[in-house]
């Protein structure tokens, strides 16, 4: 049995290790670490509650407008506000160009190289002047033996199986992604004035008032990453799959799904987002049923915490406490989240999936265009696992980007009809609580927000990737990630590229996952801030 | 290192050698010399000193308490863009979120880096000194700083966090977390880091500074805070596009009123502008599509040292800026006498006058 720890695990935001055991060629057990430590909840108490949507922002560099929407939901929730429709037409816009930002970046930057040989891209043999040109920059790259990026890949690797003209079109489409994902950002910035760190969306609405000049570079703006999408990410993903389809099994997990709903509607009904709410389990696929945030519990008895009782965010405890790496006690700083005692795997597979099963017609005809496509009218199961989840991204990438431009010809009609406004004034009251529920592009996303004397008395996140990368829970039952690597073939345990893979294949982002619940108590809060 | 001559010359080849078309090589120049304050003239200098070259510069990237915020930026550059920057203009040997290399391969590379020395080191984030709240590979984050800042030609802190610590550092600063400078210190280790302050890094910032060294082999003049004159000389109030509407007394009350779609101050809606050192209003964000104060959002201030905690009450307005009462004063009570008189503008006009750093080396146009 051979025991291999990946750490640095790379291509993902922030700092996680993976440490797998290895029997007759197969991943027989696995653990997750988060490895960083910042204590985001600890810092927001005592501090003015509309500060908040702009620190929790730092929580993630790669999602930060969701968190940021996430926490001035929160607040709109406790201040009892309601941004007028403009306003949250506009955040929604925000949203959506980060969507459409992280899962261009995701595919081609951070997972692409897992299935790419860029190396083997030397190989082919291309017709078109623009890839013989991308092939000679290739070529002098590699030649000059500065590989950068690139370098001390898996390269070779039997695994790899793109025949070379693919992996060459890959690679000239890795650099004009790298376009493609700025450009999305750019868009995010036109409203929300920079990416990454949003500046217009406290809780009221927006504070941008759109512009014809906005309006008109909108419309170009989107059209542009629209057509990108569907003539070059969603075709990519179509001809890379038929050479994976083997892994469609792999990966599958614990295949319970959360989705609180993203995209919202007129109506602020989450079942009515673009991406709406509910919760999938494995013993009813794929039913979907309710999900409550009263149903949600964080279990510590695997992590650098003290006390070891499941417990509700809105009465969690917190004492961080340093143990040291220790696979059978405490192993990793991310918490452990159930639903209903359910590890829940979260992101675009789980929303797909609940809008699917929830009849969204879009992604109805979507998913099940995709599905017969491939042979399996009817069958969503097959979705469960790595193919499925990169499908899943591309096909939700589609549907937000196809979705957006109506958004901007609503702004433009409610301008018309005299409902231009984007932001309603509120009192911030002496004492509330209110809940934040909505997605980051890697899955649900939480806020829990506690006000008293105006300021924060208790603030507390429940992030996607502490759903998805959490530990054991108190019962042992695996972590989402650790149970999808359960059963992996690794050919090569030197050279473990099925576990990126699979790893990969969730997004995770590790900066979001660690943090911190506080005891009612309030006994870690000692600092006031002037 | 040593030879900067070699590396600058390495870094012009760099754009021949990867078959970047000349107008673009001349653009990039041209935008990066107008960011360095550089005459025109330079330009055809920095062409016309194409040579041969043998190596990319090598770049070391390390992320330690983050939230990945400045590599997100530093992929979202446009001149060069980021294929350009981290695939033609530098080498990007380790940086770990976008690297092929995972776990022992990931590894041999920084341990690489380490023996053939001589890189530019760029960190992001802050550095926990707290034991085992921020670790990679089984290491303390803060020996790992030590271990690849002596290697290093120049070592840059981009971002707030690895500048000062940022966020993850206000009070109470549970993991304890420092910036690079403060990092340094503790661990013996005295070398000059520049810091390139805000909550992300500007870009463009971080690839003039880059330039910078490589065309003319010094590293900008600092103030005290170890920040690049030129981007954190002014205030962002000094060249703010809404500074006429300060000056007539017009003040936005409520955001997304008529006042805000008439582009009135953002002062009264708690603006740090007047106390925040950057060249945001100049260089602005993402391909200068926008900016904070363009978009109708305050500045929160994450420019400056001590930020957020400084700043704490973001949506608060600024205590002791006094209004010019040209028209009218901020509460409407009768006009104020006196010019606009900042608290901060003055600290920081000390702190740069007793700054250390940056003497001798020159400003690039000039030199």
């Amino acid at each position: 049995m051979a025991r291999i720890t990946i750490d640095p695990f790379t291509r993902i935001e922030g700092h996680l290790r993976i440490d797998v055991e290895i029997e007759g060629g197969k991943v027989k057990d696995a653990w997750t670490s988060g490895t960083l430590f910042r204590g985001f909840e600890i810092i927001l108490k005592g501090r003015d509650p509309r500060d908040a949507w702009h620190l929790t922002q730092r929580i993630c560099g790669v999602c930060p407008t969701s968190h940021g929407h996430t926490s001035s939901m929160s607040m709109d929730d406790a201040f009892k506000v309601r941004p007028p429709d403009n306003g949250r037409i506009i955040r929604n816009i925000v949203e959506g160009c980060q969507f459409v930002h992280s899962h261009i970046l995701w595919f081609y930057h951070l997972a692409a190289l897992d299935y790419v040989d860029v190396v083997a891209a030397l190989k082919a043999q291309p017709k078109e002047a623009s890839l013989k040109k991308v092939q000679a920059k290739l070529k002098a790259f590699v030649e000059s033996g500065q590989l950068g990026p690139f370098a001390n890949g898996y390269w070779g690797h039997p695994a790899y199986k793109l025949p070379p003209d693919l992996n060459l079109l890959a690679v000239a489409h890795y650099l004009e992604a790298l376009d493609m994902q700025a450009k999305a950002a750019q868009l995010s910035a036109l409203f929300g004035g920079r990416m990454p760190m949003t500046m217009t969306s406290p809780p009221g609405g927006s504070t941008h008032v759109p512009t014809v000049d906005d309006m008109a570079n909108y419309f170009f703006r989107i059209k542009e990453l629209q057509d990108w999408i569907n003539s070059v990410y969603v075709p990519d993903v179509l001809a890379i799959a038929p050479y994976y389809l083997n892994y469609a099994g792999v990966g599958k997990g614990h295949a319970n799904f959360l989705a609180w709903g993203v995209f919202e509607d007129a109506s602020f009904d989450p079942k009515k987002r673009l991406l709406p709410r509910g919760a999938i389990f494995a013993d009813s696929f794929p039913k979907v049923q309710e999900a409550k945030p009263e149903d949600v519990t964080e279990h510590t008895s695997r992590s650098w915490y003290k006390g070891d009782k499941p417990l509700n965010p809105d009465i969690g405890e917190t004492d961080p406490e340093y143990t040291g790496y220790d696979p059978d006690k405490k192993y990793t700083w991310a918490k452990a989240p159930r639903l209903k005692n359910k590890p829940m795997e979260v992101g675009a597979l789980a929303r797909m999936l609940v809008a699917y099963a929830s009849g969204q017609p879009t992604a109805k005809k979507l998913i099940d265009n995709t599905l017969a496509a491939i042979g399996h009218a009817g069958k969503p199961q097959v979705l469960l696992g790595v193919v499925g989840r990169i499908a899943a991204r591309a096909l939700e990438c589609k549907m937000v980007a196809d979705s957006m431009p109506q958004w901007g010809l609503d702004i433009v009609e409610n301008i018309k009809k005299g409902k231009a406004e984007v932001y309603t004034p509120y009192e911030i009251p002496d004492k509330a609580k209110g809940i934040g529920l909505w997605e980051a592009p890697r899955g649900a996303l939480g806020h829990w927000l506690d006000v008293e004397g105006k300021k924060i008395k208790n603030y507390q996140c429940v992030v996607p990737t502490t759903w998805n990368v959490c530990p054991r829970d108190d019962k042992g039952v695996r972590g989402p990630i650790e149970e999808a690597l359960v059963g992996t073939a690794v050919v090569n345990p030197e050279k473990p590229l099925e576990v990126l893979r699979v790893v990969h294949s969730f997004d995770p982002c590790l900066a979001c996952t660690v943090h911190v619940i506080h005891p009612e108590s309030n006994r870690i809060m000692e600092f006031k801030v002037s | 290192m040593g030879d900067r001559e070699e590396i600058s010359k390495q870094f012009l080849k760099a754009f021949e050698f990867q078959g970047i078309r000349r107008r673009d090589f001349l653009k990039f120049c041209g935008a990066t010399a107008a960011l360095l304050g550089l005459s025109e003239s330079f330009i055809p200098k920095i062409a016309a000193a194409i040579e041969k070259a043998s190596k990319r510069p090598p770049v070391v990237w390390l992320n330690f308490a983050s939230d990945s915020g400045c590599t997100e930026a530093l992929i979202k550059a446009t001149y060069p863009n980021a294929a350009d920057l981290v695939l033609d203009i530098l080498s990007v040997d380790y940086n770990e979120t976008i690297m092929a290399a995972a776990g022992k391969q990931a590894e041999e590379i920084l341990q690489n880096s380490k023996k053939a020395g001589g890189y530019i080191l760029i960190v992001e984030g802050g550095i926990p000194t707290k034991k085992g709240h921020g670790m990679i590979a089984g290491k303390e984050m803060l020996d790992i700083l030590k271990e690849f800042s002596g290697p290093a030609a120049a070592i840059l802190a981009v971002g707030s966090c690895a500048t000062f610590g940022g966020v993850p550092s206000a009070k109470p600063n549970p993991s304890q977390i420092v910036g690079v400078t403060e990092a340094l210190k503790k661990v013996g280790v005295k070398k000059a880091v520049v810091n390139l302050d805000l909550c992300p890094i500007n870009v463009e910032y971080l690839v003039a500074v880059v330039v910078n060294y490589l065309l003319l082999g010094s590293l900008p003049e600092l103030d005290s805070f170890g920040r690049p004159k030129m981007f954190y000389g002014q205030t962002i109030h000094e060249n703010c596009e809404r500074r006429a509407n300060f000056d007539a007394g017009r003040f936005v009350e409520t955001f997304g009123s008529k006042e805000e779609a008439l582009g009135y101050c953002l002062y009264k809606m708690g603006c740090k502008g007047p106390m925040t050192y950057s060249a945001c209003p100049k260089v602005m964000y993402n391909d200068r599509i926008s900016w904070c104060v363009k978009s109708g959002g305050p500045c929160i201030g994450c420019a400056e040292h001590g930020w957020p905690d400084k700043f704490a009450g973001f949506y608060n307005r600024l205590p002791d800026v006094k209004l010019p009462g040209i028209q009218a004063t901020a509460d409407k009570i009768g006009a104020v006498a006196g010019a606009a008189a900042v608290v901060g503008i003055a600290a920081h006009a000390i702190a740069t006058k007793s700054s250390g750093r940056g003497k001798g080396e020159k400003e690039g146009g000039k030199k």
